[in-house]
């Protein structure tokens, strides 16, 4: 064996020999360094006659490639595994929980209106909002319940202190102030929905003393009865997400609509909770009707000129009917666990687009 | 308003079904609430014989009887003591729910011998609480007969839900009128009752009223029945009050309750031995009592209206009777008082008193004014027939109040007002069967029953009522535009960018009452006395909430109680200022205690002053506020720890928001363990975003040159703001300074007491050249300077 053979099988030896990246290191400068004795086996070439150099140099040459690549591929095989050694260190426990959000919820409350509003919005109803302290004109009065009238007991009114002048303000005890409000406000035509809190002095499973409503007000020349069934059979639709619903009529009485009409909605309370849409049962969810030609009167129209029409319904009870919370005491109680299994997503902004729930 | 199947057809001639009345009655607006049918719900119930009552071999108590139900024989294992051989029974078969226990009866084995049915006592029947032995029932009952029929319970009770404005159908009649009109049947002819008089009423009538309480008893009358026999009345007319749920008490009363009931006329019954001197009406006087026939004695007060004789205060009128002088067993003359109430009044003395009565009901809805003297009359004749006796004439003081009145009907208002076309024959037919009457031209008048009825609008209810809501066709409603714009108002869309933000930051929505207890409301700067509710739902929901923030804090305590002591809430809803509507404004308020769910990676959050404030900053850039201008101050108000609160202000007097962690006294008042991180934004307050004339954002002008950032340290004095070290640097060049960061805050060790150090990191942008040295050496000696001269920081 040569000289040169034997100096590359050493080199080699050595370099596959190194345990880790310093002990390659020192190989590669030992071997490839300006001393090294590769290197210097290079350096031998400059002193020969040209014949031996084109004889040596490919030889020399090759075994200092081989080495090169020796030692590159022992540095990447070092380094692969000190990198694995480096992640095999680093390893964690993956089952440990993953870093806590705290999860917000929005109010089954809030999610219903956001609902009720892309529906309405998107037939031209806009939004109306009104004090929670009313007067008693524009609680009552205004809206043909005049002092002393039965439908004011029916109320279980909220009264605030009397003021020295001997008047005294109440909390509103439907939205229907707004109605008022708007119609003194503004020319028709009208279409608004006013969402908003209520109050009455009931307290039991299916009362509170606070809760919300949503009702909707159209005044225009021509709007009759037809369009308000037309409207909520479409709101009803769109809202509960079902193809179909079936609606009862039936007529009743408010002071401040004529005709006016409770509207059932068809459902099955057979299993202990409210399926709509099928079914034998008829459940009661909203009151509605022409509004009266006093109040468009009192509240500064020419009923001979305009009409239209007025209904109410809890909102409440509209979320606990689409989403199945029993009791409605719950809805104000804010109680986390509660709000985590009724509530809802940041994100789940309903559309129409999208559909009004996940 | 009650009433029987049997009762409705003493007016209405049909051959409808109860299901096809039912339905009937909620489609023209009588909603039923109720129907009560024993015999459906009794219909497997039956009589059955008693063959044979052996003991049972395996039981001492136990008998083994053999039931002849009329088909077949059955075996039965009964445990009744009463149980015996030729005694007629009530049978249920196995697989029938028995009414006392809700339970289906199954076919069973008993100690070894089989049981295929049950002999019923009656607390199993839903009957009474007796259960000592089964019913046994007279031997002349039929076998197989449904156990109803025995019982006399064949009548369905129809139970209606009144709305107040048709006092006419808390009769039977007025029902039955209305049915009739829906073409249910027909309705009954009443011919007039002729009372002829056989001698003097002797009672003398009054009405003591002034010109201003006149109207509170227009017109009574009466008359004298004499020699009349009282006793029980017979049996048709007790099954007839006993279906309803009224209690038999003796032929005068149960004439009084049936017209009451069948005609909506109250009346009341006069033993006339036990007046003394004119009977009259008249307020009370304050302070007067009565011993009303409930057995309670009511205090009245003079705005009720009573009457009363010469004794005294003898009723309440339109409310109740008195007991002094009620009709007994051995009354013999009498005198039947038949008057008009008015229903203001009626309804508020009943109110005042608590005192619901069949009269009240009727009175305080309006009853019928024409009808004062017929139904005297139509009782009158009925105590004759039950009670004997002869007739006074009639005694009348003052005159019934006016209810005559026309009213324009046109048919093309149905249309117009409810989109459905009927015609003006069709119509009228409808008005005429509700007792309408077509007058001179295209007018209807109003028949004396129907003080609802006022305006055309009233009538095209009463057609669209009786021809059917749902003959009213669903019409589209036309769109204004085929894509809708927009609709929420600037505040609106707050509001939901609010709620959806701090939701997004972990926090849930609550909906807590507008009221909060007056200590709590204290505890947020109190309100006025003007915002005290008079009359709380309770006494600690007294106070119109000042703040969002005590709802909150009481549902966090809540919450702890259940051993969630780590949340967020937030609520955005009004808190109030003043008593006048509108007082009211918007807050978007939230809290968050503890450090976030407890985990192994340490705390998710803070529940800090910073941690509140990032809360209030969120919101505002959520509402398209960036906080320009906005300053920041530490004088939070006093529910907020004073050294840890903020208030943010546009201006000197327009605040924003509060934020901070809240006074360990408010927590102590909420039985919570702090720290608590809060914050209150006032959205009505924020600035509205400027209305441009295009969406374009403004160019985007991003420099080619490199940035530079340089950090500084100042030990200044430790009171001075950060936000001042902040405004000093930026304010060196506003161009050239693109941002200043505060990234540490030390005190201690190395810097000297009362002092502290505050590292910034300066952003250097420039525009048009790559910055050297000198530059930047230039613009680091201005900061330092300029901090210097602002705090009087010293590099450190």
């Amino acid at each position: 064996m040569s000289e040169l053979e034997s100096l590359e099988r050493e080199a080699l030896a050595r370099i596959a020999a190194a345990g880790d990246e310093a002990a390659l290191e020192a190989s590669r400068v030992d071997l490839l360094g300006k001393k090294g004795s590769i290197s210097e086996a290079l350096k031998t070439l400059g002193a020969m006659s040209p014949d031996d150099r084109k004889l040596k140099g490919p030889i020399i040459n090759g075994m200092r490639d081989r080495v090169a690549a020796a030692l590159g591929q022992r540095k990447a095989s070092l380094g692969d595994a000190a990198l694995e050694a480096k992640l095999q260190a680093e390893r964690v426990d993956v089952t440990l929980p993953a870093r806590p959000e705290m999860l917000g919820r929005i109010h089954p409350v809030t999610q219903i209106l956001d609902e009720a509003t892309a529906i309405f919005a998107d037939m031209g109803f806009a939004i109306a909002e009104g004090p929670d302290i009313e007067t008693d004109d524009f609680n009552f009065t205004k809206l043909n319940i005049p002092p002393e009238h039965p439908a004011r007991q029916m109320h279980d009114t909220f009264y605030l202190k009397a003021k020295p002048d001997g008047t005294r303000h109440l909390l509103r005890t439907h939205t229907s102030p707004v109605q008022a409000r708007t119609m003194l406000a503004q020319k028709p035509p009208i279409r608004i929905i006013v969402p908003g809190r209520v109050y009455r002095l009931d307290s039991d499973q299916t009362h509170t003393p606070m809760f919300h409503q949503i009702e909707g007000l159209v005044i225009d020349e021509s709007s009759h009865m037809g369009h308000l069934k037309w409207i909520l059979e479409e709101f009803c639709r769109a809202l509960f997400e079902v193809p179909k619903v079936e609606m009862r009529f039936r007529p009743s009485y408010f002071p401040f609509t004529e005709p006016s009409a409770e509207v059932d909605i068809r459902c099955d309370r057979s299993g202990g909770e409210v399926k709509l849409g099928q079914g034998n049962d008829w459940l009661e969810i909203l009151g509605c009707g022409m509004v009266h030609p006093k109040v468009i009167e009192m509240c500064g129209h020419d009923p001979a000129k305009y009409q239209g029409f007025a209904w109410g319904m809890g909102l409440d009870r509209l979320a606990m009917l689409k989403y199945g919370a029993p009791d409605l005491r719950a809805f104000f109680d804010a109680d986390l666990r509660w709000l985590k299994h009724y509530g809802f997503s940041a994100l789940d902004v309903p559309s129409l687009a999208g559909g009004l729930s996940r | 308003m009650k009433f029987s199947l049997s009762w409705l057809a003493d007016h209405l001639d049909t051959t409808a079904t109860v299901d096809k009345i039912a339905e009937t009655l909620t489609q023209i607006g009588l909603e039923v609430e109720a129907i009560e049918d024993k015999a459906k719900e009794l219909a497997a119930f039956t009589v059955a014989y008693v063959v044979s009552a052996e003991k049972h071999p395996n039981a001492d108590k136990l008998r083994v009887c053999i039931v002849d139900t009329g088909k077949e024989k059955i075996q039965v294992v009964c445990g009744a003591p009463n149980a015996r051989a030729g005694m007629k029974g009530v049978f249920a078969h196995s697989g029938t729910t028995i009414p006392g226990t809700g339970l289906e009866l199954k076919k069973s084995t008993i100690r070894g011998i089989e049981s295929n049915g049950m002999l019923c006592s009656e607390r199993e029947m839903g009957l009474s609480q007796e259960h000592d032995g089964i019913i046994a029932l007279p031997d002349d009952a039929p076998i197989g007969t449904p156990f109803a029929a025995i019982l006399g319970l064949t009548d369905p009770v129809f139970e209606i839900k009144l709305t107040p404005n048709r006092p006419d159908c808390t009769g039977v009649r007025g029902i039955a009128r209305d049915l009739a009109a829906a073409n249910l049947g027909r309705l009954k002819p009443e011919p007039p009752v002729k009372v002829v008089p056989r001698f003097n009423n002797k009672v003398a009538i009054g009405l003591r009223f002034d010109a201003a309480s006149e109207t509170a008893c227009p017109v009574f009358a009466g008359r004298m029945v004499r020699g009349v026999k009282n006793g029980p009345s017979p049996a048709w007319l007790q099954q007839r009050l006993k279906a309803v749920g009224l209690r038999p008490i003796s032929a005068l009363v149960d004439i009084t309750n049936l017209l009451s009931l069948d005609r909506a006329r109250p009346l009341h019954v006069y033993d006339a031995d036990k007046l003394t001197g004119e009977i009259h009406a008249r307020l009370a006087r304050p302070g007067e009592k009565l011993a009303a026939l409930d057995g309670k004695i009511y205090e009245l007060d003079d705005q009720m209206c009573v009457i009363a004789d010469d004794s005294g205060v003898l009723g309440l009128g339109g409310v109740m009777g008195g007991e002094t002088t009620g009709v007994g067993e051995t009354t013999t003359d009498v005198f039947i008082e038949s008057a008009y109430f008015d229903a203001v009044r009626t309804a508020r003395t009943g109110r005042e008193l608590a005192i619901v009565s069949d009269a009240r009901y009727r009175f305080e809805r309006g009853v019928d004014p024409e009808f004062v003297v017929p139904g005297l009359d139509l009782a009158t004749k009925l105590v004759m027939e039950l009670c004997g006796g002869e007739p006074s004439d009639i005694t009348i003081a003052g005159r019934a109040p006016e209810s005559k009145r026309d009213i324009t009907f046109d048919a093309t208002l149905v249309e117009k007002l409810c989109g459905v076309k009927i015609h003006q024959r069709e119509a009228l037919v409808i008005l005429e069967r509700l007792g309408f009457r077509a007058v001179a031209g295209a007018r209807v008048s109003v028949p004396s029953w129907r003080p609802d009825i006022h305006g055309p609008a009233d009538l095209v209810e009463e057609v669209v009522r009786i021809a059917g809501f749902d003959k009213i066709p669903s019409t589209p409603l036309p769109r204004p535009s085929i894509i809708q714009p927009a609709v929420l108002t600037p505040m609106q869309k707050r509001v939901r960018a609010a709620k959806r933000t701090l939701a997004a930051r972990g926090l849930s929505e609550a909906m807590t009452w507008s009221f909060v207890s007056r200590a709590q409301a204290d505890l947020f700067g109190g309100v006025p006395d003007a915002l005290i509710v008079a009359n709380p739902i309770s006494a600690d929901l007294d106070a119109m909430r000042p703040s969002v923030l005590p709802g909150l804090l009481a549902a966090a305590q809540r919450n702890a109680a259940r051993g969630i002591k780590d949340l967020g809430l937030f609520e955005v809803g009004p808190q109030f200022f003043g008593p006048e509507p509108g007082e009211q404004l918007t807050a978007a308020s939230g809290m968050r205690i503890g450090n976030g769910p407890r985990n192994w990676a340490k705390q998710s959050w803070s529940a800090d002053v910073f941690q509140a404030k990032a809360d209030v900053l969120a919101i505002l850039e959520a509402c398209g506020f960036a906080g320009d201008g906005a300053q920041v101050a530490a004088d939070a108000p006093a529910w907020y720890h004073p050294g840890r609160s903020g208030a943010l202000r546009l201006g000197p007097k327009n605040v924003l928001a509060f934020f901070g962690e809240l006074h360990p006294r408010v927590l102590q008042a909420f039985d919570l363990t702090g720290p608590v991180a809060a914050f209150e934004v006032m959205l009505e307050t924020l600035p509205s975003p400027k209305a441009k004339p295009s969406k374009a954002r403004p160019k985007l002008e991003l420099s080619e040159f490199q940035a530079v950032e340089r950090d500084f340290a100042f030990v200044v004095d430790a009171k001075v703001a950060a936000a001042d070290i902040v405004k000093a640097a930026i304010a060196v060049d506003r161009v050239l300074v693109e941002s200043v960061n505060v990234f540490d805050v030390y005190e201690g060790q190395g810097v000297d007491p009362g002092s502290k150090s505050l590292a910034i990191t300066v952003r250097l942008q420039p525009r048009d050249r790559t910055l050297a040295e000198a530059d930047i050496e230039a613009v680091s000696s201005k900061i330092v300077g300029a901090v210097a001269k602002a705090t009087g920081g010293k590099l450190r």
